[in-house]
């Protein structure tokens, strides 16, 4: 979605990559079946799917780079790049949208000032645009992390930001 | 035995308005009160009614209770379970009636639905085989593993007249007798829970509501077709349901409705779940299947059709989450029974999520053949602040806008398509005048471009083509000539695209192109948006006579764009105007006018 993407040096954990290891080994003599299960996985343990990452899969699944690195482009679930402390997430789905969920989201992109499928410099949020949550009856709603804020108007972002800033 | 029983939706909806803490806090109440032996509290998937979230029915007596906040729970538990009087401040006020307490099912949201496929839902706790079972569960398996041959169970699907709850309608029965008759050494069963349009949340609450009639339908189309291993492929945006499915394929597991030789009939069936990622495009039964290999979710060419050749290559029957919920139903209850609802080529019922410009916005299952009339002004109970209706959206980004005059369609499957809509997975979107149809057109397209594949270019670079028009009228830069070309490609994307997303995706400006011209040419024309939705072609401006000077426009204007002295009209820089609408909103004498 983004054009502007920042450059975040790798800085996976020993831990996390024994964790990576593990689930790998789990699913080992799969084949390419067992791909989409393992990357969920790995961004449940590193937030996110570099390159680095993409690479140990690649070669304890035996499976090419390039072919992860494609799979990984195309579901938009999959990040290439860390998501900030607070992610927000604003419904587009078609009944937020009549609501005037995009007014939410442009008054999230004025206030943040970034675009959505970025973070702000110091890592503290990153903003995207999902379709639907499912609670259409609390249209429209945005989602910090796994908070669910409903029948928002765009005034509303301005204390939900203070909240978590003051955090 | 429990002398009360205290159902609290689970659902998505009552979950994200905050039914969790509401749990908490009633089990906390009920064990100081000393009643944890007397009252049980139960988490069940949705009521429907998720407008008035959290919801919770305490049984025996019915009383359904609404928008409850966690404050009131120490006086729901005084007052109603501990000493029997029913707390009539927190009904649904619709199930007073002159001081009376009505039931559910006289209520104006209720009494015109009909629930087959969500007859379960809100009323079992879905984490819980044993209440299933309760409620005829797994009867209908047994029936089938002990009674029929499995040219019996296609014959009785055939005849009930099911078909596909997915969108596209195509008989369940005969998608089932072509698999049956493909031979192979393996073949596979899977359902499609990847309910991508936005704002359909059909399959997602009879996951959460009732999963185990989907693992029962499953293995009674794995019996029916020879396949015994099954796959869901479900969202993984919707994590109640991933867990409560996970939870009840382990109870069935445990239980041996699922495993070796299952009522010791010999039949083998397992069942596992596959996580979507995120990609519209899968909920296309080709791309599904290539997602499950572990591929990009590209669509193929068909034939060969699943039936024939799908999941790794071998036969496959791939079913909606809502189509298979009526298969144990119609087992049990008959085909005649099935047939007996609906129109004469649309039989049964269809759940259809309400969302939009409407008082009850939720989940409602209705007899095919109910007119939208019904729906929008009986069930969903009509427009809020006075507002008048002008189009229900139906089939999502695949599907178009039902204007007003057509608001006594009888809503089946023919119907649909006849008037440029279809009935899609059952996302029912009603707009109401604010709404703006070249806008809401450009929704849909930006939706397509940004799911499209990238694998045909009729789809990749139309939609996107598409699109671009769209925008330009919307910023009041089209010409009348436009008008053709949108419909010129649109055609030439339905007839050429690979598979069903770049065939539908033109839908949404056909259907918008065909009932409200007059606001496409009002954009181009006129350059007005006459719903005052499309930014590029509004004005603000201050009434002189009614701005009284109070400064409050000019301090929230983010543009600095108003200016004036204390007490004296302002004015509006329209250069420096971004039409945020801010000033509008804080205004206190109704001074600022949008045209």
């Amino acid at each position: 979605m983004s054009q502007k993407k920042t450059v975040v040096p790798f800085s996976g954990t020993p831990q996390q990559e024994q964790q990576l290891q593990q689930i790998i080994q789990a699913h080992q003599g799969q084949g390419t079946s067992a791909l989409m299960p393992v990357l969920q996985q790995a961004q449940d343990v590193y937030g996110y799917l570099p390159l680095e990452v993409q690479k140990m899969i690649a070669v304890g699944l035996d499976i090419p780079l390039e072919e992860i690195y494609g799979v990984v482009t195309f579901y938009s679930q999959f990040s290439l790049y860390p998501k900030g402390e607070y992610k927000i997430s604003v419904c587009l789905g078609t009944a937020c949208y009549v609501k005037g969920s995009g007014d939410v989201f442009d008054r999230l992109v004025q206030k943040l000032g970034i675009q959505g499928g970025e973070c702000t410099p110091d890592g503290k949020f990153s903003l995207e645009a999902c379709r639907c949550i499912g609670a259409c009856g609390l249209a429209p709603v945005l989602t910090v992390n796994d908070e669910v804020y409903g029948r928002l108007v765009p005034e509303d972002v301005d204390s939900i930001l203070e909240k978590y800033s003051a955090q | 035995m429990y002398r009360s029983h205290v159902l609290v939706c689970g659902g998505t909806g009552c979950t994200s308005s905050g039914s969790g803490r509401i749990v908490e806090a009633l089990e906390k109440e009920i064990a100081a009160a000393g009643l944890s032996e007397e009252v049980k509290v139960v988490k069940t998937g949705c009521f429907g009614l998720c407008a008035l979230g959290p919801i919770m029915i305490v049984y025996p007596e019915g009383a359904f209770y609404s928008m409850v906040k966690e404050k009131d729970i120490p006086e729901i538990v005084s007052e109603h379970l501990l000493k029997g009087r029913i707390v009539k401040r927190l009904l649904y006020s619709e199930t007073v009636k002159e001081d009376e307490v009505q039931s559910l099912s006289q209520t104006q949201f209720y009494s015109k639905q009909l629930r087959v496929a969500l007859r379960n839902c809100g009323v079992i706790d879905p984490e819980n085989i044993n209440e299933y079972i309760a409620y005829d569960g797994y009867q209908a398996l047994g029936k089938v593993l002990t009674e029929m041959t499995p040219q019996q169970v296609i014959d009785t699907i055939k005849a009930s007249g099911l078909r596909g709850r997915g969108g596209a309608g195509f008989p369940t029965g005969t998608k089932w007798s072509f698999a049956a008759a493909s031979v192979a050494d393996q073949k596979y069963v899977c359902c499609n829970a990847d309910e991508g349009d936005p704002g359909a949340f059909m399959d997602r609450s009879v996951l959460e509501g009732d999963p185990h009639v989907v693992i029962e339908a499953m293995a009674i189309a794995g019996y029916a077709i020879g396949a015994t291993q099954g796959y869901v492929y479900i969202r993984a945006e919707y994590p109640i349901a991933v867990k409560r499915l996970s939870i009840a394929i382990e109870q069935a597991r445990e239980m041996g409705m699922l495993g070796k030789n299952i009522f010791g009939s010999g039949f083998d069936f397992n069942l596992e779940i596959r996580l979507g990622a995120g990609a519209f495009v899968c909920g296309e039964e080709t791309a599904l299947m290539t997602s499950i290999e572990g591929h990009r979710g590209e669509p193929r060419p068909r034939p060969p059709f699943p039936a024939v050749k799908g999941l790794f290559g071998k036969p496959t029957v791939l079913n909606n989450v809502e189509t298979y919920a009526n298969v144990p139903r119609i087992i049990l209850k008959g085909a005649d029974w099935f047939a007996s609802m609906g129109t004469e080529k649309s039989k049964g019922t269809k759940v259809f999520a309400l969302g939009g410009k409407i008082h009850n916005t939720g989940l409602v299952e209705i007899p095919m053949g109910t007119t939208l009339r019904e729906i929008v002004e009986e069930i969903g109970g009509g427009i809020p602040n006075g507002k008048k209706f002008k189009a229900a959206q139906t089939g999502g980004p695949s599907g178009g806008c039902i204007p007003a005059s057509l608001i006594d369609t009888p809503i089946d499957y023919d119907n649909l398509i006849a008037i440029g809509s279809m009935m899609g997975s059952g996302g029912l979107i009603v707009m109401d005048e604010d709404t703006c149809m070249v806008d809401i057109a450009k929704f849909f397209l930006e939706f397509t471009v940004d799911e499209s594949c990238g694998k045909c270019t009729p789809c990749r670079v139309g939609t996107k083509r598409l699109y671009e028009i769209l925008d330009k009228i919307s910023k009041g830069k089209g010409e009348m000539e436009d008008l053709d070309r949108l419909v010129e490609l649109a055609n030439y994307i339905k007839s050429n695209s690979l598979c069903g997303l770049g065939q539908t995706a033109p839908n949404p400006v056909l259907s918008t192109l065909r009932y409200f011209k007059d606001e496409y040419i009002a954009h181009i024309k006129d350059k007005t948006c006459p719903a005052g939705v499309c930014k590029e072609l509004l004005t603000y401006s201050i009434d002189p006579e009614k701005c009284k000077g109070c400064t409050l426009c000019a301090r929230v204007c983010p543009a600095d764009a108003i200016s004036g002295t204390v007490k004296n009209p302002h004015k509006i820089d329209r250069n420096k105007c971004l039409k945020c609408g801010a000033c509008m909103e804080k205004c206190r004498f109704g001074a600022i006018v949008k045209n």
